[in-house]
């Protein structure tokens, strides 16, 4: 057995950001374990730019984004497992990790969870036909492609309009395919404006909102799909239904938290945003044990991810120096319009001003977005329009937080 | 060379009499007309080991199940194929199904059947608490088990090759010619094969196969089955095989855990025009979801991670055709061999051999015959002490590709180079489990790709999903 005193699992932009954060708050010794033969996570594959617009106010691609991190932890001589997979932590913060020098047992004092998250399958989604090849998550795809160098087909449809989808849609246009229609369920985008404009729109791409892929035809490859247009309940309209031939279907249908080493935790996970529960300081209701990034709920933006990370690194680095412990939770609870709000709980103990990260149920114009201790309002924004996949940030001051012993709630009304 | 015996198709029927052949010393070659084998009803169905209550007394299919079950359960012990005796409920919501529930009760006496039961509805949520409500009585089969089908099919024309068997992939037969007393047996691509015995195990083919030397004795009804598979996480919700009362289509939608420890769903029954229909459709696979609440509550469908179809070969008469064909001399039909084929295909395999030794066929003991199989995930079952010791000798098992199921490249790299060796990313998936978890090979699947690129030689522009034309790539960038 191995002794660290925090584990860092995942080297992802939120591994990285985290265990720099943890390192520059006084703890020496963080690792961080990944299974990848670099660090960077996924930004590895995401050649395009516009990471770090946010964070350093330049437009970056991902493998720079990543270089300015992995920088960072090499210079601080935080060390790195590569191409170490974790395959389970228990609830005493053992663990358990294999690579090629053999099984690794770690008991580590806190414990960071940055594992990210996943593509959602096509089986998932449960899409009538044959299954034949050329179907392809836009992720794996965009891995093909960028960093293996091959091209995966020829004539495209992409279902889901999110930030990767949408992506790939203009990635596979540079690369000489056919990108026959962009699908999206919804009667609107899940992707953020600045990438339909300059992924579909500059391309001629075709986008059909409410619209879906309803059967895959052909034996061995991908001969055509079988797209419709569905009305506001999601039901297939028959007369609507129109034959697509391509041989390469990319799914960009949304991404899922990979929580299955927070469950082995026996941490519960929240069933809006598939994470962690967590409070401000990113602690999960497990002590010692903190997620951070998309493991914990999906961002837009990686520079968000690292925000969150840093949160998360210097949370565990007071927890292993013994300034965390203790402090009455309340609950942040999501009302009228809000899918979700995380932090989940507020620990009054010594807290800071604390950013509320929230996502509405649907587009909204012109709303109201007030967050609440009973009938004393904390914060109330405007906004002229609030879009699913745009996440909102309200900021409560901490001086609002004195005196409160009920709950917190988040909820929006038209205006 | 000619072979004495040719058997037409590498499902879990051919594979398992390839390997009964084995033990006596004959040459054998097994023809398969894709590029791996178990692709077709043998892996796509719903893994289940019948008690052997269902079918009518008399038949080929009683004997054999009946037999079959423990037979099954021996082979697929020596063959280190998990396979699980959880039990299974036949459950009835209503008095006509109480009154059929009593009837199958009956029918499984006659038939032999061990360890039956019948319990009420609460009697049957004490044991299963995720039961419907709705279900009023039970007969509870306590023999009944459930098995991975492709697992054991891989497994038992492996062993057959260990033994000496040829496998032929690839190799459509569009052609048989009767001369003197051999078949002389033609691919499309116009290879060859001569034997002096002829197995038919063709399945959903196996009618086509037959009229090639004139035999239009039968005609296969295709009926296709729509499953869905669950995550793990749903795996949990129920430990037997849950039935509802059988239809005339079939042993109906059942709920059960697998041996892997996710949860199965389906399958349906539609009659479908051709053996390739394999695709799933918006009703059926609504269907599924629908009947399968009606026997096991708080199933969650979210956690669907795919969902596939199978087509099963019937014939009217609705039993086993183990038969030598009336067209032609030392021609053997083993064909329609729908539920409970999986039951009994240890012994059919046993019968069909009998039959031949019948017409003449000289059985020598194959001494070195050895029954015996390497589990092929027997990795993951060691202790960490001994996986060190495994790793310290070969670091590819240090480095996992699917991080969903937890499989190394070591298990990948093996799979592709032991009897029946994986030739394309579903066979890899087949045999290891690679890209079998929650995530389909999202992550896994370009590693795979790699990984089969080098141990056979072939470019990455060269590997198939499933063989011919199911490539994954179409150039370099």
């Amino acid at each position: 057995m191995i002794n660290h005193d925090i584990v860092v699992v995942g080297g992802g932009p939120a591994g990285m950001a985290a265990a720099i954060a943890a390192y520059d708050n006084g703890v020496r010794d963080v690792v961080i374990l990944d299974r990848e033969k670099n660090l960077g996570g996924i930004l590895q594959q995401c050649i395009h730019n516009g990471f770090g617009l946010h964070k350093f106010g330049e437009e970056l691609t991902g493998p720079e984004y990543a270089n300015i991190y992995s920088k960072k932890v090499a210079e601080r001589g935080i060390e790195v497992y590569n191409e170490t997979t974790v395959t389970d932590i228990s609830k005493e913060k053992i663990i358990t990790a294999t690579n090629s020098n053999g099984i690794l047992k770690i008991k580590a004092k806190a414990v960071i969870l940055a594992m990210g998250c996943r593509e959602r399958s096509r089986g998932a989604l449960n899409i009538a036909g044959t299954r034949p090849a050329g179907i392809y998550s836009a992720g794996t795809a965009q891995k093909l492609i960028n960093c293996e160098g091959y091209s995966v087909g020829e004539r495209v449809v992409i279902l889901g309009s999110g930030d990767i989808g949408l992506i790939m849609a203009r990635r596979m246009t540079l690369e000489g395919a056919k990108v026959e229609a962009v699908c999206e369920l919804m009667s609107y985008s899940g992707g953020l404006t600045r990438n339909i404009v300059q992924c579909l729109n500059d391309f001629n791409i075709p986008l059909y909102l409410s619209t879906t892929v309803v059967e895959i035809h052909g034996e061995e490859r991908l001969e055509g799909v079988t797209v419709a247009k569905v009305d506001s309940k999601n039901q297939i309209l028959e007369d609507t239904k129109r034959y697509i031939p391509c041989d390469t279907l990319l799914l960009s249908v949304g991404l899922i938290p990979e929580n299955e080493l927070t469950r082995s935790i026996g941490i519960e996970l929240n069933n809006i945003t598939n994470g962690a529960e967590v409070n401000q300081n990113r602690q999960s209701n497990i002590d010692g044990v903190f997620a951070c990034g998309n493991v914990l709920h999906v961002h837009d933006l990686v520079d968000y991810v690292s925000d969150e990370s840093e949160i998360a690194g210097k949370s565990a680095a007071k927890y292993v120096n013994g300034q965390l412990s203790g402090g009455k939770e309340i609950d942040v609870k999501a009302e009228n319009g809000i899918r979700y709000v995380l932090p989940q709980k507020i620990n009054l103990e010594n807290t800071e001003d604390i950013a509320l990260l929230m996502r509405v149920d649907k587009p909204y114009d012109r709303v109201q977005i007030t967050v609440k201790a009973g009938e004393v309002i904390l914060a109330n924004v405007k906004r002229i329009r609030a879009v699913p996949g745009e996440m909102e940030k309200i900021i409560i001051k901490k001086e609002g937080l004195v005196n409160i012993c009920d709950s917190i709630t988040v909820g929006l009304e038209e205006i | 060379m000619i072979y004495d015996v040719v058997i037409a198709g590498a499902g879990v029927i051919g594979s398992m009499i390839a390997r009964e052949l084995t033990k006596y010393e004959l040459t054998v070659c097994v023809l398969e007309k894709e590029n791996d084998v178990s692709c077709g009803a043998s892996k796509a169905n719903s893994g289940i080991i019948h008690g052997g209550f269902d079918p009518e007394p008399d038949t080929l299919k009683a004997k054999l199940n009946v037999e079959g079950v423990e037979k099954l359960f021996d082979a697929a012990k020596q063959l280190n194929v998990s396979i699980i005796r959880n039990g299974s409920f036949v459950c009835a919501f209503s008095e006509d199904e109480e009154e059929h529930i009593k009837a199958l009760y009956e029918r499984g006496i006659k038939n032999g059947v061990k360890g039956m039961e019948i319990l009420n509805g609460e009697q049957a949520r004490k044991i299963e608490p995720n039961l419907s409500k709705n279900i009023t009585l039970v007969l509870s089969v306590s023999t009944a088990g459930i098995i991975c089908p492709y697992e054991l099919t891989i497994a038992a024309i492996g062993n057959a090759m260990d033994n000496g068997a040829v496998l032929k992939t690839n190799f459509e037969i569009n052609k048989i010619r009767i001369i003197k007393d051999l078949f002389s047996v033609y691919s499309n691509d116009g290879d060859n094969v001569k034997a002096k015995y002829f197995i038919n195990c063709a399945g959903t083919y196996s009618d086509k196969i037959a009229g090639l030397i004139g035999d239009n004795s039968f005609e296969i009804i295709c009926r296709a089955g729509e499953y869905m598979l669950l995550d793990k996480c749903e795996g949990g919700l129920i430990s037997h095989t849950v039935f509802q009362v059988p239809s005339k289509e079939g042993k109906g939608i059942l709920v059960t855990p697998t041996v892997d420890g996710n949860l199965l769903v389906g399958p349906t029954a539609s009659l479908v025009e051709t053996p390739d229909n394999k695709e799933t459709t918006a009703l059926g696979l609504e269907k599924v979801r629908n009947l399968a609440g009606r026997s096991v509550e708080n199933i969650n469908f979210r956690n669907v991670i795919t969902s596939f179809a199978g087509v099963r070969s019937s014939e009217k008469n609705g039993d086993f055709i183990i038969e030598e064909s009336k067209a032609g001399n030392n021609f053997f039909n083993v064909a329609a061999i729908d539920s409970p084929g999986l039951s009994s295909c240890v012994a059919i395999a046993e019968y069909t051999v009998s039959l031949l030794r019948r017409k003449g066929m000289c059985l020598v003991s194959n001494k070195n015959w050895n029954g015996n199989r390497e589990d092929p995930h027997k990795f993951k079952k060691l202790s960490d002490d001994e996986k060190n010791k495994f790793i310290s000798k070969n670091s590819d098992y240090g480095k996992i590709i699917c991080r969903c199921e937890n499989i190394t490249e070591g298990e990948i790299r093996a799979a592709i180079k032991r009897n029946p060796p994986a030739k394309d990313l579903d066979g890899v998936k087949r045999r290891t489990r690679s890209g079998m978890g929650r995530c389909q090979g999202g992550f896994c699947g370009p590693a795979v790709m790699r990984i089969i690129s080098e141990e056979m030689g072939i470019p990455m522009s060269e590997i198939t999903k499933k063989g011919n034309k199911s490539k994954m790539i179409s150039g370099r960038l």
